[in-house]
């Protein structure tokens, strides 16, 4: 070892700021990386730029009043986020929803997880490096569902669409063709992202094997959604614990095998196949009828507590609600699915290479707004 | 020696300087620097305009039109906002490096040109070592785009330039290797002479060759998928994360600048140069710089990138060898079927290609990635 000691050649690791001002960091968030040369050994998230204290805004609200501020935590999903919550005050008061409402509901929640693993898959295509093509691709039917969520709320990104007791309105009439076209059309556009790269040489180069979570690992940090799917638990909070109508309706939990970055990608356009399986069926059954309960403007809640989940696009959202007969909420936790997908970041990117950590942190597909509250 | 170079003698005559050039030696210089310079600066910007139009068409959305008919003046207003732009040098930055990397990184570009024959006797200097010329002066580059990484005392730029010194000295050797094909049979290093002796476009004879040349440059000018020195999703600009102004605007003009002159020496190497019938010389060499040129954002637009460990693995696992195995094939070719018809050549040698190709990336593997820390 005499070369060694004579060459005298020291390197030592440095540590780089990823964000929270990067273009792949979606959104606020900080990587305090330490590095040696391209190789990631130290990892610390750093979080908080988003805080807007939405779990304690919403104790000065009514119950009603809380539902636009749900709309800003996932802002990619912000049906979802509604359902979530409004689920959770039902299920403290006890009131029925009707049947049309609970279609509708599931109509726009899968609308919606279509829409989000579209930004989802587009933006860690984007971070592999393919030069914003595909996801302007995926912009481009995703332009389609918001227009579609538009007509019946409105609003193109908060939708502030569902009501405790069903839904604000009932769809216009252009509403059921439009969809109709949609759902049609929808599993050729997959195909078409998929003939661009799913098999694509290089993509595959860059995301097998890379990032693996493994099952164990997934379920002890309490990862769900797509990411604990693509690692091969078949936990999906529609099949596992059944809310709204999702029992009447037949679908496939897709599920990866080695839970590396490109099954989390196949997981989401799997997903996406299915979440149109989904909206055909809820069409063909449609009920006429009512689209809300009778529910008191000031609703007062029951003295107790109580937890609602539903699926997500991004895993298992959850509102953990306490009520104390007054007129607002005493206490309103969030269970946000890309917090503590997030938990598990470090060991899935300890010893890659920069580029690495940004395609492995890209696929878990976070969203600061959830993660920030 | 050369075996397929009928007709070089009245082309070498063109080649010559005129004898009734009016004022001679200097003047000629003169006349051809200004030529260069205005051709260098009008394709670009040319370049520019169509690269934004095309990708725009490629990724769903309609590119820059606002200025001008059809957004022509588009390179024109981007210059202007670029040298209405703060200069800004960090304040731990070296400043005088940090101000001349820009140039060094420029000049070199502009002085390819300088044997780039435009027509039959059309260029500055017909050096005997035109191509030889070529390589050296074009990897001066990277020394400007290091300096640019070291002076901005930026942990993004610094690893953007590290990144590229190892690229382009890895991806030069194969690059040469590809040029001595060309090189034995044409039996000369004069640009002039290469283009003389291409009866048939060397691409046919050297399609292997072809090919190794053409994904060895993309690295040389970072273009993707190997455009790891400003890969915006990693380290958001690589060595400009730290320039403004026009002092960007000159790295601009490199990227496309080392762009044109590639896509000039494809040109000239493989594709027959000015060679066409009917149009004038310097027509047939601008389509064919611009259809290359085409091809190279053509791929911009579709695949995402490779890591630096993968594109160093391709370099000297995959291309080395069969730049090799190109040069001894070539080489046998020359000596021992010296009479043989090129056809028959031109089968061998797609044969060669086809099961190289076939059987190295069935043998190569990129490696793994993680490293154990």
């Amino acid at each position: 070892m005499a070369v060694k000691t004579e060459l005298k050649l020291k390197t030592e690791p440095f540590v780089l700021n990823i964000g929270p001002v990067h273009p792949s960091t979606h959104g606020v968030f900080r990587m305090r990386a330490t590095l040696d040369g391209e190789v990631l050994i130290d990892l610390e998230p750093v979080f908080g730029y988003l805080h807007r204290g939405i779990e304690k805004l919403a104790e000065g609200r009514t119950y009603t009043q809380v539902i636009p501020l749900t709309d800003r935590l996932d802002y990619l999903a912000s049906m979802s986020n509604n359902l979530a919550y409004v689920m959770a005050v039902e299920k403290l008061a006890g009131i029925t929803v009707p049947e049309r409402a609970e279609y509708l509901r599931v109509i726009m929640a899968e609308l919606q997880r279509i829409a989000s693993h579209l930004i989802a898959v587009g933006a860690f295509l984007n971070d592999c490096g393919a030069f914003m093509t595909p996801i302007l691709y995926m912009i481009r039917e995703r332009e389609k569902i918001l227009d579609l969520l538009e007509m019946v709320s409105g609003q193109r990104l908060t939708y502030n669409y569902m009501r405790v007791g069903g839904v604000s309105q009932d769809i216009p009439g252009e509403f059921l063709p439009a969809l109709r076209k949609f759902v049609q059309r929808m599993p050729s556009y997959i195909d078409e992202y998929d003939q661009l790269l799913a098999e694509n040489e290089i993509l595959l180069a860059r995301s097998k094997g890379v990032g693996i979570l493994p099952k164990d690992m997934a379920i002890n940090a309490s990862a769900s959604g797509p990411v604990l799917r693509a690692s091969g638990v078949k936990w999906d909070i529609r099949k596992a614990d059944p809310y709204s109508v999702y029992d009447r309706f037949q679908f496939d939990i897709p599920t990866g095998s080695v839970g590396d970055c490109y099954d989390r990608y196949r997981v989401r356009v799997q997903e996406m196949r299915q979440s149109v399986r989904i909206i055909k069926q809820v069409m063909e059954g449609l009920p006429e009828g009512e689209v809300k309960a009778e529910v008191a403007h000031f609703l007062r809640l029951p003295v107790g507590e109580t937890y609602a989940h539903i699926e997500s696009p991004r895993g298992e959202l959850g509102f953990y609600l306490v009520s104390d007969n007054s007129i607002a909420p005493y206490r309103l936790h969030i269970r946000a699915p890309s917090l503590i997908n997030l938990t598990a970041l470090r060991d899935m990117t300890l010893g890659w290479k920069v580029a690495d950590v940004i395609i492995i942190f890209g696929s878990i597909d976070i969203n600061m707004g959830e993660v920030d509250r | 020696m050369a075996i397929y170079s009928p007709g070089l003698s009245v082309l070498s005559q063109n080649a010559a300087l005129p004898p009734d050039w009016p004022g001679g030696y200097w003047l000629h210089w003169l006349v051809f620097v200004v030529i260069i310079m205005t051709f260098v600066l009008a394709s670009i910007m040319g370049f520019i305009y169509f690269e934004r139009r095309g990708i725009g068409r490629f990724q769903v959305r309609l590119g820059p039109n606002r200025t001008g008919p059809f957004g022509i003046l588009q390179p024109v207003a981007d210059a202007i906002k670029v040298l209405l732009k703060e200069d800004i040098v960090p304040a731990k930055g070296d400043r005088i490096v940090h101000w001349l990397a820009p140039v060094v990184a420029f000049v070199p570009v502009l002085l390819i040109f300088a044997v780039v024959p435009f027509g039959g006797g059309a260029l500055l200097a017909d050096l005997n070592i035109g191509i030889l010329y070529v390589v050296a002066v074009s990897s001066v580059t990277v020394v400007g785009v290091f300096m640019a990484g070291w002076a901005s005392n930026n942990k993004y730029s610094l690893l953007g330039a590290m990144r590229d010194v190892a690229q382009v000295v890895s991806y030069e050797i194969p690059l040469l290797l590809s040029i001595v094909g060309v090189v034995l049979l044409t039996g000369s290093l004069s640009m002039i002479k290469i283009v003389a002796a291409q009866d048939l476009p060397f691409i046919l004879l050297q399609p292997l060759g072809f090919l190794i040349f053409f994904m060895a440059a993309l690295a040389e000018i970072n273009r993707t998928p190997f455009d790891l020195l400003e890969a915006e999703s990693e380290i958001v600009a690589g060595f400009h994360t730290e320039y403004s102004g026009m002092k960007f605007a000159m790295f601009y003009l490199v990227e496309y600048a080392e762009v044109l002159a590639i896509s000039a020496i494809i040109t000239t190497l493989f594709l027959g140069g000015w060679r066409g019938p009917l149009l004038p010389p310097f027509v047939w060499f601008l389509i064919k710089v611009f259809g290359v040129f085409f091809f190279i954002f053509w791929i911009r637009s579709t695949i995402p990138r490779l890591r630096i460990d993968q594109v160093m693995a391709f370099a000297w696992k995959a291309l080395l060898p069969l730049a090799l195995l190109n040069l001894v094939v070539t080489g046998i070719e020359i000596v021992a079927l010296p009479a043989i018809s090129p056809w028959v050549i031109i089968l061998i040698n797609l044969g060669v290609l086809a099961v190289l190709v076939v059987v190295w990336s069935r043998f190569f593997k990129l490696g793994g990635g993680r490293v154990a820390v």
